[in-house]
């Protein structure tokens, strides 16, 4: 098994610039997720460390070895791939033992090691048949049976339960998960499904523009996000976020003055900001709850039930949008008029730079830069 | 719904004019090369008439047929597996890395097929000379394949550029050097379409009568040369000729039927994924 890392690596495609100089660590029998919209470098990264695409600056070590030069035949690493990326010439069989074959392992071996794989994964009587004659869910069960007769140092995943349908896909999460605790390896996950994120990985690198935005547990990353940015993209609703100006500051208390002309209070940061610096409030909608007197109103949308919860889209005075988790009994309908309150313990407090101001108080610069703005 | 039906009548009015159109020529040519010469120019053209073989007998006495036909033989199929053989490492270079010069290179591969064959004939045949090739199968090999080399590249380029490039980065990663990814896997899964392209390449070498006449006399000359030789200066024996003909070009024809799915199959190529 491997652990990887990256030091200052960075890409280029002629002019543009992709990635720029990442520095990560990934430790040996680690499920990192690096997470993203598309263009934010995920799956080059992804491939660079694979070698299926060149390193344009910084180094790609593999157990303390560069490999910028190792051609991906000699990295010992196996990919699994979105489009699967079987051989369609091959059966399943030959599919799982073709790196076997290129090894010169003796056919009787690799048959062995073929059944060995095709057992853990159920698929032993698949193993005759073509790819074409295989459903989405087999093929990729196929591809990760590929990559686990090689043994590889680690796994690399690139997006690969995004071709299949969401009852599978739930399965599927589960199947790596154990998969992951079974063979003891070290897993790297491509995925712009935060929930894939979430649910896999020991820690998950957010992306974006070729950048790290934050990097730490999925729970870390969903209760402290970073940025606006990490905020938006860990959790599902996203963050409700609400323009504001800070009014008063009075102890641990800050007023702020919302968009829409209501104030609410909050739990001061540690560097309180100034009265009537610009900030942004972000709320999750499961930290809101409807309240006959509740400090916001809103008026109704939609009502989106998902039969245990329901998610309430509604519009602030102001024309913000809102989405507030209610139960799954709720009735409401569009146009009634709502008003709820906000669990502000839980709340984030973003800078105009989009930087959450909880973690003033670890980045001293940071609080000067502020105070020349 | 009826006037799909009249389209579809339409259609199969068109394809058959056309297929007939095309087919009749060569119909008339084996017609004839069953007729004696005076009815061969009788006018008006005689379509009843007493079959005879006194053509291809007297075709086969004059020449030794076998070995035009083997010449012929060696020369499509040496110049297939040449131009294949320079054609697969160039294509697969051009679609699965392709540089800004790529789409330029293509054209220009191209291009050189409209250059009128006769322009290069003085130096290819005064280089031929030099080299003692002229009159030599492997001569004609040569610059048979090389004239095909185009087609055979853009045709192998269009096939290759259809295999998803991940299936290739997948099997770097299975281990495989560039070698075995093109042997094991490329290769493997183009077959339709190397396949047509081979069947493509034959026929048109088998066909290819401007360098065959040119750089050959006798020891390796084909068919096409073979044909050529009973348009005589003193006066056309029409039946003879279209025996000749129709000798020449039955070995190719039945090739062709035979292969016509697989032609069909690899033409339509691209359903990989």
């Amino acid at each position: 098994m491997a652990n990887v890392e990256l030091r200052k690596v960075s890409k280029r495609f002629g002019d543009h610039e992709v990635i720029h100089g990442i520095d990560l660590h990934i430790a040996d029998h680690e499920f990192i997720a690096f997470v993203g919209p598309s263009g934010s470098g995920k799956s080059t990264l992804l491939r660079m460390i694979a070698g299926l695409e060149e390193v344009t600056e910084g180094e790609v070590l593999i157990n303390g070895t560069p490999v910028q030069n190792v051609p991906s035949a000699k990295r010992g690493l196996a990919m699994v791939f979105q489009s699967y990326a079987l051989y369609p010439h091959m059966t399943v069989a030959e599919n799982m033992s073709f790196s076997l074959r290129l090894a010169g392992v003796s056919r009787k071996e690799r048959d062995e090691k073929v059944r060995a794989v095709a057992r853990v994964l159920e698929m032993e009587s698949l193993l005759e048949r073509k790819p074409r004659q295989l459903s989405g869910g087999q093929m990729q069960r196929v591809a990760i049976g590929r990559a686990m007769v090689r043994q590889p140092q680690a796994f690399l995943f690139d997006e690969p339960l995004s071709n299949l349908d969401a009852s599978l896909q739930g399965q599927m999460r589960l199947e790596l998960v154990r998969l992951h605790r079974e063979l003891d390896a070290t897993m790297i996950y491509v995925t712009h499904d935060q929930l894939e994120a979430m649910t896999m990985a020991d820690r998950i690198v957010v992306l974006n523009h070729g950048r790290i935005e934050q990097m730490g547990s999925p729970m870390e990353l969903y209760q402290h996000p970073a940025t606006l940015f990490v905020a938006g993209f860990i959790g599902a609703p996203k963050m409700n976020i609400l323009e504001a100006q800070v009014k008063d500051v009075s102890g641990q208390l800050l007023t702020l003055l919302l968009a829409n002309g209501e104030s609410v209070t909050v739990p001061a940061p540690r560097q309180k900001p100034a009265v009537g610096q610009k900030v942004k409030l972000g709320v999750r909608p499961e930290h809101v709850a409807l309240q006959a007197d509740g400090e916001l109103r809103g008026e109704v949308e939609v009502l989106e039930h998902l039969g245990s919860r329901a998610y309430l889209h509604t519009r602030l005075p102001d024309g913000t949008r809102f989405v507030v988790q209610t139960d799954g009994d709720t009735v409401a309908h569009s146009g009634d008029r709502v008003s709820f309150q906000l669990r502000t313990e839980v709340c984030h407090l973003f800078d105009a730079a989009g930087r959450n101001m909880r973690r003033i108080r670890d980045e001293a610069t940071f609080s000067t830069r502020e105070n020349h703005a | 719904m009826r006037s799909e039906g009249r389209l579809n009548w339409g259609r199969a009015l068109i394809g058959w004019t056309v297929a007939l159109g095309m087919f009749f020529p060569v119909f008339w040519m084996f017609l004839t090369s069953f007729k004696t010469e005076i009815a061969a120019v009788a006018t008006p053209p005689a379509v009843f008439f007493h079959p005879t073989l006194q053509n291809y007998s007297a075709v086969l006495e004059r020449a030794d047929y076998l070995a035009f036909a083997k010449n012929s033989i060696a020369v499509s199929v040496g110049s297939t597996l040449l131009a294949l053989a320079l054609a697969i490492p160039a294509a697969y270079s051009m679609a699965f890395y392709p540089t800004r010069r790529t789409r330029d290179i293509l054209l220009w591969m191209l291009s050189t097929k409209m250059l009128p064959a006769v322009g290069v004939l003085v130096p290819i045949y005064l280089l031929w000379r030099d080299l003692g090739l002229l009159d030599t199968v492997f001569g004609l090999i040569l610059i048979d394949g090389i004239s095909v080399l185009p087609i055979v590249i853009w045709m192998l380029f269009s096939y290759f550029r259809e295999v998803p490039a991940v299936i290739l980065e997948a099997s770097r990663l299975d281990g495989a050097r560039q070698a075995e990814e093109l042997f094991h896997v490329l290769l493997p899964l183009c077959t339709p379409g190397i396949a047509s392209t081979a069947l493509l390449s034959i026929i048109l070498c088998w066909n290819e009568s401007f360098w065959s006449l040119n750089l050959t006399t006798v020891k390796a000359a084909t068919l096409t040369a073979f044909t050529a030789s009973f348009s005589s200066p003193e006066g056309l024996f029409w039946a003879k000729l279209s025996a000749a003909s129709t000798l020449s070009i039955a070995p190719i024809l039945i090739f062709g039927w035979i292969s016509q799915r697989q032609m069909v199959r690899g033409l339509s190529f691209g359903a990989v994924k």
